[in-house]
């Protein structure tokens, strides 16, 4: 039977399990969404303020679900729109579909009305993109789209579709849904190696990146972690990978890590990193980098081994099977010399812990730790708050944690929230500060027009906090631009919305209104009132290793 | 810093080229030449790109390359055992002072004139790199009106193939 291009394209979509799209109509999609209509029963689709909030819902969905989360948008400014949001799923390997429409084929390249280039300009924030000039390979190209986004180290794929194409006719076979390539262990040569660097380790250390999440490797870093006797670090996107609580696990490390975990990682004989990248955030100046560490590196991507530290051993494979060839070749050791040091750590971060009785970050997140359950879904934007709640969240499970770490994009976390309440099905909640949300708060008219039921925490300093930080610091208090002294009245711009506001100067009240918030089913915000020079302790200056951590406030 | 040369062979689609040379771009890998054809299989291209680096660079561009959809195989060109040529068009000027000088050098080095005119000549010359530029140096003193070098070509010695390598 022949089909346009477009009901090729939403069969293709139902055909791979999409049950949700997030996106925004536009002249040259309108084929599509036309299509969408028809199949409204079998696909939903999500309607946001704006193509950005769109791609960084189909993130969240993404992240949350481990599932492709697909967005669409039209041509032009639509595409343009979406490019945020490709690359923070980019920089993060988060797997998504992007799907533009584009003037017909006759008028490529004419600069017809809203026509860009939109392959073009995402070559570099895609793992592939394609540009559909031939309706026969419409469905193929779907299918493979798929299977880019999902397989090895996963990535968002851009699909440009031609107004034409989209409305040519050909015939449709049905096919299963896609499969990601199979996975493999790493080559035993190396995996010899790293058995042997293992057992010759006194003070091994595991460093978990956003792999161990995407890798579904969480219980073989614990088991190996047991066996070996070693403690666990995380980077940022490692976050959430091992259980806050676990009796190993130190914490993220890095520029704002845990003094125990970087300290850890500092002093450690063997680094093991497990689908990480050795960040610049993560490693700090890389000359002084874990000084006395032998390094095994496992990762997908063969192209981050040696790419950003050289490492000892480096095993490109699952990370999931190459930890399971480990736990079952390593010996059994135990190491409480270098545990005793650990602990040592462990109270020297202690003692720098923040104990104010007032309305504080660190008593804000502890409140909302109090107030979640294992399956709440943590959402941030980007500056201070993100930094404290990846400090202080707990976290029970794996895949609960959504923020941007490697293109760190103000405004991604009220969209993320969103698609990550969709893909989850449970609360979800944004902790943002007042610059991120002024970002992208269009967003609040979807969690409204959707019920969606997400709590936006915004931390409102009144300034940009993490630029403020480092001008504190670094820049003389020059405080350039970073003083917003703006009139925003959060709680009725909330109200303007359709959504409920609350403004909180006590924690006590605050504890309340989350309570309250959690217990509905409708978006909230809760405004909290924090002091401006509240930082993010601890720090490594930029440049600076171990030797230069800040963990006081200058003055306290 | 040393001198490589590798063969990517990639799907025959438009955009590829752009694709390679812009991830070359991106990370911050100089190109030195890069040189691009349909193979006898006209599915494939291939794409010689010669580069100055270290061998961490060169890995890392390998590796790279690699994860990129469209390419299907890279093989290093080793000098030792790999024939290399560049094709260059050289015009110069015509002067009646120089003219037997300028008979001789192309004729040492085996070199073409593809194009004869009173005012101005046009040389064919093709040859590993080194050579290319000693001729270009010892042609200077005639004066060069215009240069067009193709970039390296390369193909491994014996009776291997970079398609067998994928067959």
């Amino acid at each position: 039977m022949k089909l346009s291009g477009s009901e090729i394209l939403i069969r293709t979509l139902i055909e791979q399990n999409v049950d949700v799209v997030f996106g925004y109509p536009g002249g040259q999609v309108i084929n599509i969404y036309d299509t969408l209509y028809e199949h409204q029963n079998e696909i939903k689709h999500i309607l946001t303020a704006h193509e950005q909030g769109a791609a960084h819902a189909a993130d969240g969905y993404a992240r949350v679900t481990g599932k492709v989360g697909v967005v669409i948008a039209t041509s032009g400014p639509g595409a343009t729109n979406l490019v945020t949001g490709i690359a923070t799923a980019y920089l993060d390997s988060v797997p998504m579909v992007a799907i533009t429409g584009n003037v017909s084929c006759s008028l490529i390249g004419r600069d017809s009305f809203q026509e860009v280039d939109i392959t073009g300009i995402t070559m570099p924030i895609t793992k592939h993109n394609f540009f559909v000039n031939r309706v026969s390979k419409l469905a193929d190209t779907v299918r493979e789209a798929f299977r880019l986004a999902m397989s090895d180290r996963p990535g968002p794929v851009l699909i440009d579709i031609p107004k034409d194409i989209q409305t040519a006719l050909w015939d449709y076979e049905p096919q299963d849904a896609i499969v990601p390539d199979e996975k493999y262990a790493a080559h035993d040569d190396g995996l010899a190696e790293a058995v042997r660097l293992i057992n010759e380790a006194e003070k091994p250390y595991i460093y978990c990146g956003g792999g161990v999440i995407s890798g579904d490797a969480s219980e073989e870093v614990k088991a190996l972690a047991e066996k070996t006797d070693s403690v666990i670090g995380c980077s940022f996107m490692g976050v959430s990978a091992i259980p806050t609580a676990h009796e190993r696990f130190l914490g993220m490390q890095g520029m704002h890590g845990h003094y125990a975990s970087s300290m850890a990682q500092h002093h450690a004989d063997l680094i093991i990193a497990v689908g990480a990248r050795f960040s610049d955030r993560a490693t700090g100046n890389k000359a002084k980098y874990a000084p006395n560490a032998k390094i095994i590196h496992i990762d997908i991507d063969n192209a981050e081994i040696d790419k950003n530290i050289p490492v000892t051993c480096g095993l490109c494979g699952d990370v999931k099977l190459t930890l399971g060839e480990l736990i079952a070749q390593v010996e059994k050791k135990q190491h409480p010399a270098w545990q005793k040091e650990v602990a040592g750590y462990r109270e020297e971060e202690k003692r720098h812990e923040v104990k104010r009785e007032s309305m504080n970050p660190q008593n804000v997140i502890a409140c909302i730790n109090r107030c979640k359950d294992a399956d709440t879904v943590i959402a941030t934007d980007v500056g201070q708050h993100q930094m404290w709640a990846a400090q202080y969240c707990d976290f029970a499970k794996p895949r609960k944690f959504v923020s941007s770490g490697g293109l760190g994009t103000m405004g991604f976390g009220l969209g993320a929230a969103i698609g990550a309440q969709i893909g989850s099905g449970k609360k979800a909640i944004l902790v943002t500060g007042d610059g991120s949300f002024g970002m992208c708060l269009n967003e609040l008219a979807t969690a409204v027009s959707y019920h969606i039921p997400v709590v936006i925490v915004i931390l409102n300093n009144g300034v940009l906090g993490m630029v403020r930080q480092w001008q504190t610091l670094f820049f003389n208090q020059h405080y350039s631009n970073t003083v917003l002294d703006r009139k925003t009245d959060f709680v009725k711009l909330a109200e303007a919305f359709g959504a409920k506001g609350y403004r909180c100067t006590e924690m006590a009240d605050f504890s309340e209104k989350l309570q309250a918030a959690l217990a509905g089913n409708e978006p909230v915000l809760i405004e909290c009132l924090i002091d401006k020079d509240e930082m993010v302790l601890p720090m490594l200056p930029p440049g600076g290793s171990m030797d230069d951590i800040i963990v006081e406030r200058p003055g306290d | 810093m040393e001198k490589y040369i590798i063969a990517v062979l990639v799907k025959n689609h438009f955009g590829v080229l752009n694709r390679v040379a812009s991830m070359f771009r991106r990370r911050g890998f100089n190109i030195d030449t890069l040189t691009v054809g349909e193979t006898e299989d006209p599915e494939y291209s291939r794409i010689t790109v010669a580069f100055t680096g270290d061998d961490k660079i060169k890995t890392q561009i390998c590796s790279q390359l690699n994860k990129m959809p469209d390419v299907v195989h890279i093989k290093e060109l080793e000098k030792g055992d790999s024939v290399i040529r560049e094709l260059v068009l050289i015009k110069i000027n015509n002067n009646k002072a120089f003219k037997q000088d300028i008979m001789s050098v192309v004729d040492i080095f085996r070199a073409k004139i593809i194009d004869y005119g009173t005012s101005a000549l046009t040389i064919e010359i093709t040859g590993e790199s080194s050579k290319i530029d000693a001729f270009i140096d010892l042609v200077k003193e005639f004066g060069i009106i215009e240069i067009c070098r193709t970039g390296i070509v390369a193909l491994q010695r014996g009776t291997g193939s970079i398609l067998s390598d994928i067959k």
